[in-house]
């Protein structure tokens, strides 16, 4: 390796692992995401010219911090507006470099950036990619990617959100109890938006969506590690590796869709299951059940397939129940319409989905597998296949559409 | 930081607003605003009917009846607050005696860019 390549190199791993770290360290002393990632760009471009000259810093989280803030009190210096926060940037100069010298690891605000990033007065539909991009310095061009918008209409909307939480100064805190939970619930609901845009897209397993789910996982991991006592956080964890684990098998060999009771679960992976399984059981020991921590054991039950060889159906119900009292999603409602009918009862199942109002199912693709599916069961042929019709026009992967009309046809 | 709370109400709203209860109501979040130490300024206002809009072009006044458009809701008053962040001026705004029916608006004053010490120049 030559030493530009190393100082390369050298300079990812850093910013791999420290990225969201310094964003949230300096936007939550200056309020302004926008000025933190551009002084910190402007550290890395910097690190690139010095660090193969004079090698690799000892501590280069400091190194960078230092030069950041160089480059916030420039660009306070150039603005005539700001000129007023000077004294304020000369003190978060200061605390920097305190920091910097007086700690082993660099401290880690990047809760009060995931707040910040889901904070009810942002956007919804900035709330995720704004997170990705803060925390995980994931470029604004595969965002868009991700979220079928383009590059510009995506950089327009993050801009737009960084402005927001600079001009009316949306605070870098933890929420306290009254807020607590709503407010949490925005961020694990940002991080699962992640992994699910990630997760839609199933055929490239190279893709930018692919690599989008991955990286939804890691945010998943670091809120366990910010906040080890929430059981949703674990609860989230469990339920996004639980369905990671089973990516290899939702293709047979040759591309055709594998519905998950009939996948191999030998294709499963095994480590990823037992990651799920761990933080489940962390998350019941704290005896306050959420969304996430229903969803993931739901997961669990289909993954214990691999050890008993069946589906525990009838707890799987109970499961869905739980989850329509916390609030039913429609979601759940399919789901346990389908739990019925796969315990034994496709006439409770059937009469459980004609409850969904139908202004909620028009264009939801699951439920009108669902329901083809227990239009067979109850033997009722041609309604079925005009449902399976619907639910595969309706359906954006390749593999699943050409599964459902397979269905339809009556082929399986 | 100073925000505006704006407060948009229907029709039907405005016109209860001079109930004795909507009265007692408005005057006891004023005494709040100010026990808070936060309030900086605010008032209701009279109906758009009694608002007379004025633009200059080419150096000439024009004066008009009333505001520019027809609208359901309209500007029925405004506060301006001073406190420390967005959290906290949503707290504000929550506590307005027509949050519960009508909506309030929250927006930052043109000035700092930054929450802390980001007092307007006086």
């Amino acid at each position: 390796m030559t030493n530009e390549s190393a100082t390369y190199a050298a300079i990812e791993a850093v910013a791999r692992n420290a990225y969201g770290r310094l964003i949230a360290f300096l936007a939550a002393r200056s309020g302004d995401v926008a000025g933190a990632e551009d002084a910190l760009g402007d550290a890395f471009v910097a690190a690139l010219e010095r660090w193969h000259v004079d090698g690799i810093p000892q501590k280069p989280e400091a190194w960078l911090l230092h030069v950041a803030r160089n480059r916030l009190i420039d660009a306070a210096r150039r603005n005539q507006v700001r000129q007023r926060s000077e004294k304020f940037l000369q003190q978060i100069a200061e605390e920097a470099e305190t920091v910097a010298a007086a700690h082993e690891h660099f401290p880690d605000e990047r809760l009060k950036l995931l707040f910040v990033c889901t904070h009810p007065a942002i956007e919804a539909a900035a709330c995720t990619p704004l997170m990705l991009q803060t925390v995980l310095g994931i470029d604004a061009a595969r965002i868009a990617s991700a979220f079928l918008v383009s590059p510009a209409a995506m950089s327009q909307r993050l801009v737009r959100a960084k402005s927001k939480i600079r001009d009316a100064a949306i605070p870098f805190c933890v929420p306290d109890p009254p807020e607590w939970n709503e407010r949490l619930s925005f961020v694990l609901d940002a991080i699962y938006a992640a992994y699910t845009t990630g997760w839609e897209s199933l055929m490239e397993v190279s893709s930018t969506l692919h690599a989008l789910a991955s990286d939804a996982i890691a945010i998943g991991r670091t809120l366990v590690q910010l906040m080890p006592t929430e059981p949703e956080a674990h609860g989230l964890l469990a339920l996004m590796l639980h369905c990671e684990a089973r990516r290899a098998a939702r293709y047979s060999s040759n591309g055709e869709f594998v519905p998950l009771d009939k996948q191999d679960t030998a294709r499963w992976s095994r480590p990823m299951i037992d990651e799920a399984e761990k933080h489940l059981l962390t998350a019941a020991a704290f005896k306050r059940i959420g969304r996430y921590q229903l969803e993931a054991a739901i997961q669990s039950i289909h993954a214990n397939r691999a050890v008993t060889g069946c589906i525990d159906w009838p707890e799987i119900v109970l499961l869905y129940e739980g989850l329509a009292q916390i609030g039913p999603g429609i979601g759940s409602l399919v789901g346990r319409a389908v739990a019925l009918a796969q315990a034994g009862n496709p006439a409770a199942g059937f009469a459980a989905l004609e409850e969904i109002p139908a202004n909620r199912i028009v264009n939801y693709q699951p439920y009108w597998a669902a329901r083809g599916h227990l239009l067979q069961l109850l033997n009722q042929k041609v309604q079925a296949r005009k449902a399976f019709t619907r639910a595969a026009s309706l359906a954006d992967d390749a593999a699943l559409r050409e599964y459902l009309f397979k269905r339809s046809a009556g082929n399986i | 930081m100073k925000y505006a709370l704006l407060v948009h109400e229907s029709q039907e709203y405005f016109a209860r607003r001079k109930e004795p209860g909507s009265i007692a109501a408005g005057r006891a979040y004023g005494e709040a605003l100010q026990a808070a130490g936060v309030f900086v300024g605010g008032a209701g206002l009279e109906s758009p009917q009694a608002a007379t809009t004025v633009s200059v072009r080419d150096g000439k006044r024009q004066v008009h009846d009333g505001p520019y458009a027809e609208t359901k809701e309209f500007l029925a008053g405004f506060a301006i607050i001073d406190v420390p962040n967005l959290d906290v001026a949503l707290e504000w705004a929550a506590r307005h005696p027509a949050a519960g029916h009508s909506s309030v608006e929250v927006r930052p004053l043109l000035g700092s860019y930054f929450a802390v010490g980001g007092n307007l120049p006086s």
